[in-house]
């Protein structure tokens, strides 16, 4: 599946770009996109480090623990048969809590976090298990209690209340999240 | 208050951790350390998948694919009421966390913030993650091959993030 997507993408866009005449700018694209690649995880680095050290801390303090038992009855429901003070569930907990409190640099390391333990708790043989699939819609969806980064950009661009739009992104997100939750409940029957 | 949650997020939690920590007697810069390092292998690991997303989507966008798209949906994404300036946002927002934000600055620019349309934008680019990103990395972490139904419940999840942008923003503003 990730090798069509990838393949499909590559080759809409050169085929495109030979029907456009923009064969120059795709290649150029081609190797900028790989450089702006280690830009990203280089910058990536830092940050999915640091957090995963402190998570490494509030993990030996019993601290993740904690916070698995307040989202617990959450996980129950969303996640069948995950061990509630497992790994996994820990790393979910923080993903969301990182997620909700807009700390959207820390929601990557603990979301990677929870699926190497999904992985782990579960064999897979290459093939996404049911949990990954509900984490990872989860995480497309990504519902966040203050929308900094559109805020921000809002607030530059001269708006009279940057947050005004934070009720609907709230509504819109929920909203989002169930509607992928759903689709991905209702497609599991059908293998 | 939420802009005070927005500040002081980070730095209460960091402080939190390290004093419960310390009175815990964790041996914190030992645990910070081994943490850094698994941090750094799992950096490692998503690499070849993001540089394989960035690469496709980077030439995806140069090629014009995306505008020619966008050109020929826009007839029918009018009959939903979608304004046609959102429809390269549309698109681009599950495949380019980067590129929906500077086209969200661009359009803010053009069609003012508060404007309906400006507002959906804002929406839009506020309520969901980058689909194909998040999809890519966390799946590439753990080498799954098989992704099985998530890409099309989470296309149905951003298609439904349109609708609902739409919707609010005409329900909540008027």
């Amino acid at each position: 599946m990730m090798n069509g997507i990838w393949a499909g993408m590559m080759l809409a866009a050169l085929g495109y770009s030979i029907c456009t005449g923009r064969g120059a700018e795709v290649t150029a694209a081609m190797f900028a996109g790989a450089e702006s690649a280690v830009t990203l995880t280089v910058s990536l680095l830092g940050t999915m480090c640091l957090w995963s050290g402190l998570m490494q801390v509030a993990d030996r303090a019993g601290i993740t623990r904690g916070t698995a038992k307040l989202f617990s009855p959450l996980l129950r429901v969303l996640f069948p048969g995950l061990k509630p003070d497992g790994k996994a569930a820990t790393a979910i907990c923080m993903n969301l809590s990182a997620n909700l409190l807009g700390m959207g640099n820390a929601a990557t390391p603990f979301g990677l976090a929870a699926m190497h333990a999904l992985a782990e708790e579960r064999p897979h043989h290459g093939i996404a298990t049911d949990h990954m699939i509900t984490f990872v819609v989860m995480n497309t969806a990504c519902f966040q209690l203050i929308p900094s980064t559109v805020a921000a950009l809002r607030s530059n661009a001269g708006s009279a209340d940057p947050f005004d739009i934070m009720v609907c992104t709230w509504v819109a997100s929920l909203g989002t999240l169930l509607c992928g939750l759903s689709a991905s409940w209702a497609l599991k029957r059908r293998k | 208050m939420l802009h005070w949650l927005n500040i002081w997020a980070v730095p209460v939690v960091v402080a939190g951790v390290l004093l419960t920590a310390i009175l815990r007697r964790v041996p914190v810069f030992d645990a910070f350390m081994e943490g850094v390092r698994a941090g750094a292998r799992s950096c490692a690991g998503i690499f070849p998948s993001l540089l394989g997303l960035i690469t496709a989507v980077s030439m995806l966008r140069a090629s014009g694919a995306l505008e020619g798209l966008a050109q020929v949906l826009t007839p029918l994404t009018v009959h939903i009421g979608l304004p046609a300036e959102l429809v390269p946002l549309v698109l681009l927002r599950p495949v380019s966390g980067g590129g929906s934000i500077a086209l969200l600055q661009e359009l803010l620019g053009q069609v003012g913030p508060d404007s309906f349309t400006g507002r959906v934008a804002s929406v839009l680019a506020g309520a969901t993650e980058t689909t194909f990103y998040t999809i890519t990395v966390y799946f590439g972490a753990v080498h799954i091959r098989k992704i099985r139904h998530t890409l099309p419940a989470a296309l149905l999840a951003d298609a439904a993030c349109v609708l609902l942008s739409l919707l609010t923003v005409r329900w909540f503003f008027s």
